[in-house]
């Protein structure tokens, strides 16, 4: 067969570095607008519901992830295991009215309406880093409210050792729960000195704005020195028991996923390290960041595991 | 119509140019920055995802032969197994270049630790061979031992499955695909080889062995 031998480009065909750049902003650009069409009107005029929500001391002092990515990269089984499709499936979902139910060993059990729950306790932003137990992090400006106080206004009782918090359970809109990846629904549990720690939210927003449906809404857990799986989302029960629940992932893969699950460099998962963590957002010539130790929060909460062994309770 | 080899040549180009579109797909989302948030994952396990898929594909000229009765699937067979080892390569590329931004202290840290890492190293070193040793003359040189050489295919496709179950952290779907698309291609030749063995007086007539095969045609 015959085969041409390759002829010089002209210079005036090879295209200017500048007006390159300009084509990937304009496709950039382009992107944004297709997908803003998409949206009503109105969530592009109005501001976000929680534009002047008042930053908290909490917070860390490092840039944020570009929001796309917080909302376009979520894992949510109840929907479906590949994070694409979750944030697709997600939309479904209805997060108003909601409610969340509270039992076990409090003095205040019922059902009580997210309206109330937040007319009794303020909002503010807590920007944290996330970190997955898949090794990919982001930092993420949250608006929550300290779990810890929602829980003293509940009077739980002496008994009360831990908190097991519940995900909905729909699997007409929830279609991932149709399959038995994990048992549902979702069970997630803090150990009452870690539900009380200024550090723990529930977070209801993030971005100046209400929580897309993907990344928890209405109503989520945020504990920031865990790996992301303990940080269960769209909750409707939260429950005080006297023993540790026996929550979704450890029940699935007990020798993999711990109650714990504090972010440790020093105890990689059975088949993965956990040394360092890919930043979402981050170009592709980018290092990973070493992972800290609780997260980076190890001042404030390493205390609470003083006198136990990391690599056995982990 | 009877093909010839210019025909031939001018439909070995066309695949080869289809072989080509997801690598250039992938290039193109990265140069146009639409490869999400996890952009060297989306390289990495895309690349992952089309070495398994080529791999497939090569296992499956032989049982497509078999079943058809006709001869020319065994005419991809090469190219479809460089393909394997192109995104493969590629695959291990975006791994230690991109991912651990070739630091030897992060590699010596994942690696151990990462037994999927292990079983990917292993069926890329299995594929390595096979690669160097597919041109023609390396076929002569190679004799009848060439085929021998080549069966380790079939371990790579095994290693392959493993590194991609290990890695998978709880939902096996993908995987089970592979795993039952691999299985099926390996039961049609079982079938066949058993199948020759119950036969073994009518398949010795002379008449049928003269006709010798050629390079070309050797049937794994």
């Amino acid at each position: 067969m015959l085969i041409k031998s390759q002829t010089e480009i002209a210079g005036h065909e090879i295209t200017d570095r500048k007006v390159f750049e300009s084509r990937r902003q304009f496709i950039k650009a382009a992107t944004a607008l297709s997908a803003s069409a998409l949206l009503p009107n109105q969530v592009q005029a109005e501001p976000g519901k929680y534009a002047n929500v008042a930053a908290s001391p909490y917070s860390i002092a490092v840039a944020t992830t570009d929001r796309e990515d917080v909302i376009s990269y979520t894992n949510y089984y109840e929907f479906s295991t590949n994070k694409q499709d979750s944030t697709l499936l997600a939309k479904g979902l209805t997060t108003s009215p909601w409610s969340v139910e509270v039992l076990g060993e409090t003095e205040k059990p019922g059902v009580y309406h997210l309206e109330d729950i937040l007319k009794d306790n303020p909002v503010e932003e807590r920007i944290y880093r996330f970190r997955c137990v898949e090794a990919w992090s982001m930092v993420v400006p949250w608006i929550g409210f300290p779990l810890g106080e929602m829980l003293k206004k509940l009077k739980p009782t002496s008994k009360a050792k831990f908190v097991q918090f519940t995900t909905l359970y729909n699997p007409d809109i929830m279609v991932g729960q149709r399959s038995h990846v994990l048992e549902w629904p979702y069970v997630e549990g803090l150990r009452m000195d870690e539900a009380m720690h200024p550090l723990t939210i529930l977070a209801t927003g993030m971005y100046g704005d209400t929580l897309p449906n993907q990344n928890g809404a209405p109503l989520r857990l945020i504990v920031p020195w865990k790996y992301g799986f303990k940080s269960i989302k769209a909750i409707v029960k939260i429950e005080f028991t006297e023993t540790m629940p026996a929550t979704a992932w450890n029940k699935s893969a007990p020798g993999e996923y711990g109650f714990y699950a504090n972010v440790n460099p020093e105890v990689s998962h059975p088949r993965w390290s956990q040394s360092r963590e890919r930043v979402l957002g981050s170009s592709l010539f980018t290092p990973k960041r070493a992972t800290e130790k609780f997260n980076g929060y190890g001042e404030q909460v390493a205390g609470l595991y003083s006198a136990m062994d990391l690599t056995k309770f982990f | 119509m009877r093909l010839n080899k210019q025909h031939w040549s001018v439909i070995k180009l066309l695949v080869f140019t289809l072989g080509l579109l997801p690598f250039f797909e992938l290039l193109f989302d990265g140069i146009n920055d639409q490869l999400g948030a996890n952009p060297i994952e989306t390289l990495h396990f895309g690349f992952g995802d089309w070495a398994l898929r080529f791999l497939c594909i090569g296992l499956a000229l032989t049982p497509i032969k078999i079943i058809a009765g006709q001869s020319w699937p065994v005419r991809f067979r090469r190219m479809m197994g460089l393909f394997a080892f192109f995104y493969a390569s590629l695959h291990l590329l975006v791994y230690v270049v991109l991912d651990l931004s070739l630091s030897w202290t992060a590699l010596i840290d994942e690696v151990p630790k990462s037994p999927y890492i292990l079983a990917g190293l292993v069926t890329y070193l299995l594929l390595l061979p096979l690669a160097l040793t597919s041109t023609q003359s390396m076929q002569k040189r190679f004799g009848r031992y060439w085929l021998v050489l080549h069966r380790l295919v079939y371990v790579a496709a095994v290693t392959a499955l493993v590194h991609y179950f290990w890695l998978v952290k709880k939902d096996y779907t993908q995987p089970l695909i592979y795993a039952a698309v691999m299985t099926m291609l390996l039961a049609v030749r079982i079938y066949k080889f058993y199948q020759k063995q119950m036969r073994p007086v009518k398949t010795r007539s002379p008449g049928l062995r003269q006709k010798k095969t050629t390079n070309n045609e050797i049937s794994r």
